[in-house]
């Protein structure tokens, strides 16, 4: 058996991390590219949303390489993506690549079939190995994430410009090569200190946005044209709320241990949006709320198109715009999202971002000016 | 600052690439309008190419701005000190000749816009992002089926006598909704005002959807000729519409602009090339980078083998090597 599992985003170190030291047997595919989304686009159907257009030709690419199981979490998730494992492995076999399909999730709080699927995985159940290493995949992704935090804070800030990038894009690359849990602790350590010894500007207050929308197209850089670091590169720090290890916790972790769920995005939506709609329609609006409540100066949100929870959340974006007077920019992706335009809405929005800031700063009295 | 300082604004759109000079008192003293026809730098040298001949000796240029889809590429030609994309160059154009303007309509050849202010700020914005069909390279191809000029079309739907309500949603149904119009009898007049009115309704259901649209309300691009669409929108709004006098050059117009503020607040010197620049012979070439899977598309001017810009890799490899970064700020 060779395992191998979708991109998204940095996601690849935690799973990484998790194989490595369950010493299974596996491939990652190539890193999310015009040629991953092509073969899934050929296989998919047109109206499926992105992540899995791009997610099939991950699978295909790592086929290539010799991977026969995919390794994917959730599947009775509450929109399309809990079609995913089905449709995947549908579509797979029908195009003649022989694979499996793993799915990691409680199948209707079913703990037997969810254990039964561990083993196959490990082959062989030693709990407190199992116990040891889940703990220390939860630790590799909460460092993952820290360190990208990290990187919206010191983008904006950094005095030569794309420097963090460097640094950043380097570690991506060489994590590939490094193998376990403790060296590739080590290795999001080394990469911390290099970009806390950057230059940067200690004085610059940059503008501040949150990034809400789904998961896939948030934190997949590859899918969401790099807003993290186009936004830091316009001198704009950005926080996004949906993290891997968020969602490994909220979603895996919490499903199994008996857990009290971080609930806060919820109240802030409750004027909103009171029930759980799907995908992540109520973290949008919640945590727009509580962006605007910290002070932030926008909100981008993000989604694939044809995403219905992002679709109903959108529409009640206005009203958190209006009665949180903070502006939110909604950007859509498919395969066929032409980076031009991608980049005018961008600029434009920071423009006014700007604007609003110096004049909230001057006063009332402003003299137009684009500059 | 001397006197008889004049600015460059450059707009190189996907259908049109627009010029303007203005003076020390933001007056346009010339425009022009030009078919990019898929060759943004052959446009771009044309119009160059004819502000050179009639201005070069008489006329200094004190500061260029550029804007709209090509605005990188227009900034390496001809030296921009200011790069602004065509939403915030369209605000400022609008705030300056329309005092206190809070909703801007645009249409222009294939993308539309609706720009909404508060105190002069941008507060909202939104872009088409569905489909084509509210926009001016439709309303060309459907005169041009019809067989009448583009310039007439207007015309032709305000003499209308009776609505006849075509399908706007797309441009594909919207044509076959024609032809079976023009089938059953209906006059070309009133045809052509139907159409005048499903592009207005595709244009406030699609952009303008759950916006407040207050007066002053501007109407812009190149679409504005259309005196059709323009009664057909102070129809559906209710509301009047003023048309600003430089209505199919403001993206251009505001680039100036700003160029102007820029160089006046920085008292900075030019970096403009000067109109013989476009004499140079240019020529942009695309390539896949297979350094990586990312594949990028890096885009490459040179002029006479002298390499001048990189751009379109995620990376930074190729650009990095000509640093031509487009700063918000």
């Amino acid at each position: 058996m060779k395992i191998t599992f979708p991109h998204m985003g940095n996601t690849y170190i935690v799973a990484k991390s998790l194989l490595d030291d369950f010493e299974v047997d596996y491939v990652i595919p190539p890193f999310n590219s015009k040629k991953a989304l092509e073969i899934g686009t050929k296989y998919a159907p047109e109206m499926s949303c992105l992540p899995l257009k791009i997610n099939l030709g991950n699978y295909i690419e790592a086929f290539e390489e010799g991977a026969d199981t995919v390794l994917i979490t959730g599947g009775c998730g509450p929109c399309r993506f809990g079609y995913y494992c089905e449709m995947s492995r549908e579509i797979l076999n029908d195009n003649g690549f022989n694979m499996d399909i793993l799915t990691l999730e409680l199948p209707n709080g079913n703990l037997k079939e969810f254990m039964k699927r561990i083993r196959k995985l490990t082959g062989g159940f030693n709990i407190p190995k199992v116990i040891k290493v889940v703990k220390d995949t939860l630790h590799v992704s909460k460092k993952v994430d820290s360190l990208e935090k990290l990187t919206f804070k010191a983008r904006p800030r950094e005095v030569k410009k794309g420097s963090v990038d460097r640094v950043y894009k380097d570690f991506q690359k060489d994590i590939l090569n490094v193998k376990g849990s403790k060296q590739i602790l080590k290795s999001i350590e080394n990469t911390k200190n290099k970009i806390m010894r950057l230059e940067i500007d200690k004085d610059y207050e940059p503008l501040k946005v949150g990034i809400v929308g789904e998961i896939y197209t948030t934190i997949d850089f590859f899918t969401n044209l790099n807003i993290d670091s186009k936004l830091g590169g316009m001198g704009v720090e950005v926080d996004r709320a949906i993290t891997v290890s968020g969602w490994i916790t909220e979603h895996i972790l919490k499903a199994i241990i008996p857990y009290r769920k971080d609930i806060s995005y919820k109240e802030a939506s409750k004027p909103y949006l009171g029930a759980m709609i799907g995908g992540h329609a109520q973290e949008t609006i919640g945590n727009s709320v509580l962006y605007a409540n910290m002070g932030y100066d926008g909100i981008i949100q993000i989604y694939p198109l044809t995403c219905m929870p992002e679709i109903v959340a959108e529409s009640i974006l206005p009203s958190v715009e209006r009665d949180h007077d903070i502006p939110v920019l909604t950007l859509i992706l498919d395969e066929m999202t032409g980076e031009a335009g991608y980049i005018t809405r961008i600029e434009a929005f920071i423009d006014l971002l700007k604007k609003r800031k110096e004049r909230r700063e001057i006063g009332e009295e402003l003299i137009l000016s684009g500059n | 600052m001397e006197k008889n300082s004049f600015y460059l604004g450059i707009d190189v759109g996907s259908v049109s690439t627009n010029l303007v000079i203005t003076n020390e008192k933001d007056e346009v003293v010339e425009k022009l309008y030009l078919r990019t026809g898929g060759q943004p730098i052959n446009a771009l040298r044309k119009g160059m190419q004819i502000l050179a001949d009639k201005f070069n000796k008489n006329i200094k240029i004190s500061g260029v701005g550029t804007t709209g889809s090509g605005r990188q590429l227009a900034s390496v030609i001809t030296g921009a000190d200011v790069v602004k994309n065509e939403i915030t160059t369209h605000a400022v154009a609008a705030q300056r000749l329309v005092t206190g303007v809070k909703t801007i309509l645009e249409i222009g050849g294939q993308d539309s816009k609706i720009i909404l202010l508060k105190k002069g700020v941008v507060y909202d914005f939104a872009m088409n992002t569905v489909c084509a069909a509210g926009t001016g390279s439709f309303l060309d191809r459907q005169a041009a089926r019809l067989e009448i000029s583009i310039e007439d079309f207007g015309t032709y739907a305000l003499k209308s006598k009776s609505s006849v309500r075509i399908a706007g949603r797309c441009a594909v149904f919207a044509e076959s909704d024609m032809i079976h119009k023009q089938q059953t009898g209906h006059s070309v007049e009133d045809i052509i005002n139907g159409l005048c009115e499903a592009l207005v309704r595709n244009y406030l259901n699609n952009l303008a959807k759950g916006k407040d649209i207050q007066e002053p309300i501007v109407f812009q691009g190149g679409v504005a000729a259309n005196i059709g669409i323009v009664s057909a929108f102070k129809k559906a709004l209710g509301k009047d519409i003023i048309i600003p006098k430089y209505y199919d050059v403001m993206g251009a117009y505001g680039a100036a602009l700003i160029a102007k503020d820029k160089i006046e607040k920085q008292n900075n010197i030019t970096k403009f090339y000067g109109f013989n620049a476009a004499k140079n012979d240019y020529k942009a070439k695309s390539m896949e980078c297979g350094d990586c899977s990312n594949l990028c598309e890096i885009i490459e001017i040179t002029s006479n083998d002298e390499v001048l810009a990189r751009w379109g890799d995620r990376c930074g490899k190729w650009s990095d090597t000509k640093s031509n970064k487009e700063s918000a700020g």
